[in-house]
């Protein structure tokens, strides 16, 4: 009996591909339906992001940080804002330290709330998922509109502070989101969690051991999910993250199903710290009264400030000469890092894992490719 | 056509034999391929209306009152665009798949009686020819697949073969229960035998199984989200019509919908009695009534495949694979008992509860052999 040769197919997923989250290429070699080898190819959206960073004043690189992760402006404002605050020791001022917390919250609530639904639609739900937390994130988007000007590019934060105070109005308007949130994320639940075919399409799906997890530098929810209880606002107590009463959770399969609910959970979490936030909220100035626009420069040195990012650790490596750019500016990403285990989560899965594999470690290619 | 070819000659005697032959012949089919372009159309129209408002949105409603002149927009578009054919691909077939899957679709409507004594052909194997031929359209997707010489194509094909082959062996089975119970393979005749108070066939315990069978596999044999694998956009871009723009698109988006209208018209002859329902048998207007009703047992199915298709994920291709062989092909096996069952109990009482003892226990053991992945219920731990 003769045997019939088989093939390997060689199938490049993107970088024009409805569910790679932009322009982000998978080299995928399948034995009929199963990975057997999977390359991420980065780069499509590589913007020389840092190298411009190093072209410009140091305020000046503040709205290009927006540009890294498109979903998450804020906290990439805060996390340069950090970093040069370190270097060139501004004391931030207790009112700015509170807007930032919620602005960084209400963007977590955003981005968790868009990367649960894009899984969903990566399972085939055919969007409805994601439109219903498209509604939500309107919301955010409208008062992030209201206080800077700006829906998503917000370019916000100062050093030393933020760029506008918030006024009891907007406060209202903050509160008001963070009230209906939960009836949200209770529907969404609801609707999602207990689902038999979204369990049959995660649960055991792109597990991700917890030594992987750390050897690969793997952090935010990802981690978390594969039982590495390491969380940044825990860990660095940054900003005034310790006066808040909330809880980090840790899930302990790794698997696609972990990823998505610690997001879920997270969000509940956040609701907590939004509550006490908004109550705590003290009066005063909301920027630094010795923070200069012009003419800002940083004392010769370098620093790295990190903050925990919705996707993970966020950081900004900064070399400064003295003068008014840095020498050196790098950018720690967290979706690039993240990215980098995909392939030994999708092996052995099929095709269609390997899709919901990567959308559950929600990347946003701003930041992957810089 | 052949009550059309008799009124023909009654009225109409100086007209040919041959024309009023022809004349028998084409009426029936022009009725039936305007009524249901026009209820495609309407498909069209309802589903992305009823999407939208599943998902937040209003759905189409700029073209027309409510937006009901969006088919026609979308029609026009499609006609308009640039027919692109990959340099790679094979041309006579990439152009023959398109056509290949609209008519299928449209043959199997020859057998679908839509109104009291309106059937184009009343064949006496009619439902045979229409499950034989609605399985033709695999062979277009398949062609599709293979000549666009894409990867995506291919592999859409791929699995639409796997799937359309395994959801015909319960679809079948599922449908023999149904002509067991009629004694006949003439749609009419199915019809017919559903007669009187609850005689419709969903009613009956191996019908209800039999129903829910053959809605599911018609779901997966069409491509309908949960079972819309061969076209998975967030997987494979667009499965088997990658590679198709413009017109031969839009046939095939028509060959799914009309597929889509007429597995429903047949779920609705088999199980849900057809035209029958309260004023089917008025003398003049009975014809004008069982339409209605035949049309508005049709906008159930139709409904729920849309609801589907909003509110549901699509399962991986094993898990599509093991369900009908695993779960649902045994089944109807067991459904196929249960109605001997019932065929030969002493009276109707005893032929229900047998026969819907034994489903009960059959649907049970069946869950729990299959549940071989069981649903972790996870915990999380909190650090503060």
């Amino acid at each position: 009996m003769s045997t019939i040769e088989t093939q390997m197919l060689e199938v490049s997923l993107g970088p024009q591909h409805p569910s790679t989250h932009g322009v982000f290429r998978m080299d995928v070699v399948l034995d009929g339906e199963y990975v057997v080898k999977l390359k991420p190819v980065m780069g499509y959206l590589h913007r020389n992001h840092e190298q411009i960073g190093e072209k410009m004043t140091w305020l000046g690189s503040m709205p290009y940080t927006d540009r890294l992760d498109y979903f998450c402006s804020m906290t990439n404002n805060w996390a340069y804002a950090l970093s040069v605050e370190k270097m060139a020791g501004i004391k931030v001022p207790e009112r700015a330290e509170y807007i930032r917390v919620i602005m960084a919250e209400l963007t977590r609530l955003l981005n968790h709330a868009c990367a649960v639904g894009f899984l969903l639609s990566d399972c085939g739900a055919w969007f409805t998922p994601v439109l219903y937390a498209l509604r939500e994130r309107e919301r955010i988007l409208d008062f992030f509109e209201t206080v800077s000007g700006a829906r998503m590019m917000c370019n916000y934060m100062r050093f030393g502070g933020v760029r506008v105070d918030l006024d009891e109005q907007s406060l209202a308007m903050a509160r008001a989101i963070v009230a209906r949130w939960p009836a949200f994320l209770d529907e969404f639940e609801k609707l999602m969690t207990e689902n038999e075919v979204l369990l049959a399409r995660t649960q055991r799906v792109g597990i991700l051991p917890r030594e992987l997890a750390i050897n690969a530098s793997v952090s935010g929810p990802v981690a978390r999910a594969s039982g590495v209880a390491y969380d940044i606002r825990k860990v660095d107590k940054y900003g005034v993250y310790d006066r808040f009463d909330f809880r980090v959770p840790v899930g302990e399969t790794g698997d696609t199903f972990d990823r998505f609910m610690i997001r879920i959970l997270e969000m509940r979490e956040s609701v907590k710290i939004l509550h006490q936030a908004l109550r705590d909220i003290p009066s005063g100035p909301c920027i630094a009264p010795e923070s200069k626009l012009r003419g800002f420069k940083v004392p010769a040195g370098d620093g790295y400030g990190r903050i925990e990012s919705p996707k993970g650790e966020l950081g900004f490596y900064l070399v400064s000469e003295g003068g008014a750019k840095p020498y050196r500016y790098h950018v720690r990403p967290p979706s690039f890092v993240n990215l980098t285990i995909l392939e030994d989560m999708c092996l052995g899965h099929k095709v269609a894992d390997a899709i919901i594999i990567l959308g559950s470690i929600d990347i946003v290619l701003g930041e992957v490719d810089r | 056509m052949d009550a059309i070819y008799k009124l023909i000659q009654h009225y109409a005697p100086k007209i040919p034999d041959l024309l009023a032959l022809a004349l028998a012949v084409l009426l029936p089919i022009a009725i039936v391929m305007g009524v249901f372009l026009t209820v495609f159309a309407l498909l069209t129209w309802v589903e992305r209306k009823a999407l939208g408002r599943i998902q937040n949105r209003r759905g189409p409603n700029r073209v027309g009152p409510v937006g009901l002149f969006q088919p026609v927009a979308d029609g026009l578009k499609l006609l308009t665009k640039e027919d692109i054919v990959p340099a790679a691909a094979d041309k006579v077939v990439h152009f023959l798949a398109p056509v290949l899957t609209v008519v299928p679709a449209f043959m199997v409507l020859a057998v679908v009686p839509v109104a009291k004594g309106f059937v184009p052909v009343d064949l006496n194997i009619g439902v045979l020819f229409a499950l034989a031929v609605s399985t033709g359209s695999v062979l277009a997707l398949f062609m599709a697949g293979w000549a666009s010489r894409n990867k995506f194509s291919l592999l859409g094909a791929m699995r639409s073969v796997a799937q359309v082959v395994s959801y015909e062996v319960p679809m079948v089975m599922a449908a023999v229960v149904i002509l067991m119970a009629a004694g006949t393979l003439s749609s009419v005749g199915i019809v017919e035998a559903q007669r009187g108070l609850a005689g419709w066939f969903v009613f009956k315990p191996w019908g209800l199984v039999a129903f829910v069978i053959f809605q599911l596999c018609a779901m997966a044999e069409v491509a309908r989200t949960p079972f819309d694998l061969p076209e998975a956009e967030s997987e494979i871009v667009a499965g088997y019509h990658t590679e198709y723009s413009g017109f031969k698109f839009a046939l095939f988006q028509m060959g799914e919908y009309v597929a889509a209208i007429t597995m429903g018209g047949i779920t609705v002859t088999m199980f849900l009695g057809g035209y029958l329902g309260p004023g089917s048998d008025l003398p003049k207007i009975g014809w004008l009534v069982s339409a209605g009703w035949f049309f508005a047992k049709l906008g159930i199915i139709v409904v729920i495949n849309i609801w589907a298709r909003g509110t549901w994920p699509r399962v991986r291709v094993d898990q599509l694979l093991g369900f009908a062989w695993k779960l649902l092909l045994p089944l109807a096996l067991v459904n196929i008992v249960a109605m001997a069952i019932w065929h030969f109990a002493s009276n109707k009482l005893v032929g229900w509860g047998a026969s819907a003892v034994v489903l009960a226990v059959a649907i049970v053991a069946l869950v729990k052999i299959n549940t071989g992945q069981t649903f972790e219920k996870r915990s999380y731990r909190f650090i503060s």
